[in-house]
């Protein structure tokens, strides 16, 4: 019997392409922006409002990440640039977008009149943490019904966001939700995040969301 | 959940270790996991056994060597092994905290013959 010494990460092969999906995606000067929550928290009602919001500012895309079914597809399909939808339900993984499958979705994607995509991920708060998609921004919606304990029950995902949503401010008087205890959790465990309060249904906190998205994709060298 | 595209890189990986080394069989593949990072050891094997079918892999045995979770403390830099679940520093109290150890997901070795 012989030992080969290894030390080789095993998610290696994931982020190899996702380094090539960033490259292309830099080449175009196209901003990213992975998108993530617990299924339900309003990613497609934020997506859809970021496209509205930021019409004839910048040229948008959206991918979209489900198990199954292209309801959100056909949501946002009239209000963006291009939409691809990849489901899950028979690649290896179900429970979260990999790299390999955004590399694929490029390749449907007319890179050259895209200043923004929004990737929006399987809702699942624990998968999507290990698999980087070649993204320049992680993103993590929390909504208020799901309560203030998601960082701590959940730290991965929220260690690596650059953002932070905090989702349906509107049911604030009727959820017991403790957006200062919210707010310690994750700053405590990534002291450089953006926290944005906001509300997809009245549209409250919408604009400085948007503003960011659009300071961020200037400053990542999208097109315009 | 999301073992099973983590297991395919493992048997790939291992699949060309062994061949580099022209070996016949594997006997056992040495992982290291962190306590954070999430991975179920028994649903990898469950996987592997499937995957590795027909190919010198095959009846490999995985061996998981668990990683504690540490956390540093940002503010008084002291290590420690999470206590609760507020994660909070033992020394300090402090609550912004990194992980030091716990995410890891390697192969560190393997066994041929």
């Amino acid at each position: 019997m012989k030992k080969i010494e290894v030390i080789q990460n095993v998610l290696e092969a994931n982020d190899t392409i996702a380094s090539r999906n960033r490259r292309l995606l830099d080449e175009h000067n196209v901003f990213a922006i992975n998108i993530m929550s617990a299924p339900g928290a309003g990613k497609t009602s934020l997506i859809l409002q970021t496209l509205m919001r930021l019409k004839g500012k910048l040229n948008m895309a959206v991918i979209e990440g489900d198990v199954a079914s292209t309801v959100d597809a056909e949501k946002v399909q009239n209000k963006a640039k291009a939409v691809v939808q990849i489901n899950t339900c028979n690649m290896p993984e179900s429970c979260s977008l990999m790299a390999a499958m955004i590399e694929s979705a490029l390749k449907d994607m007319p890179l050259n009149k895209i200043d923004l995509i929004l990737i929006e991920n399987v809702g699942n708060l624990v998968c999507p943490a290990e698999f980087i998609l070649g993204e320049h921004k992680r993103v993590v919606i929390s909504s208020l019904p799901e309560g203030d304990d998601k960082p701590i029950k959940y730290p991965l995902i929220f260690i690596d966001a650059d953002a932070v949503i905090i989702n349906k401010m509107d049911l604030a008087p009727y959820v017991d939700f403790d957006v200062a205890a919210f707010r310690r959790s994750i700053t405590g465990l990534n002291p450089k995040v953006e926290v944005f309060e906001l509300s997809s249904k009245t549209g409250e906190g919408i604009e400085k969301w948007c503003s960011w998205i659009l300071g961020q994709a200037k400053a990542g060298g999208a097109k315009r | 959940m999301h073992e099973l595209g983590v297991t395919e890189n493992i048997v790939n990986i291992a699949l060309a270790k062994a061949g580099e080394a022209q070996a016949s069989k594997v006997i056992r593949i040495n992982l290291v996991v962190g306590e954070l990072a999430g991975f179920v050891p028994d649903c990898i094997q469950f996987y592997f056994d499937s995957l590795s079918k027909d190919t010198v892999a095959q009846g490999a045995t995985l061996h998981f060597e668990s990683v504690p979770a540490e956390l540093r403390c940002r503010d008084c830099s002291t290590i420690f092994r999470p206590q609760d679940t507020l994660w909070a520093c033992p020394k300090c109290k402090g609550r912004s905290v990194e992980i030091f150890k716990g995410r890891e997901l390697y192969i560190e070795s393997l066994e041929v013959e």
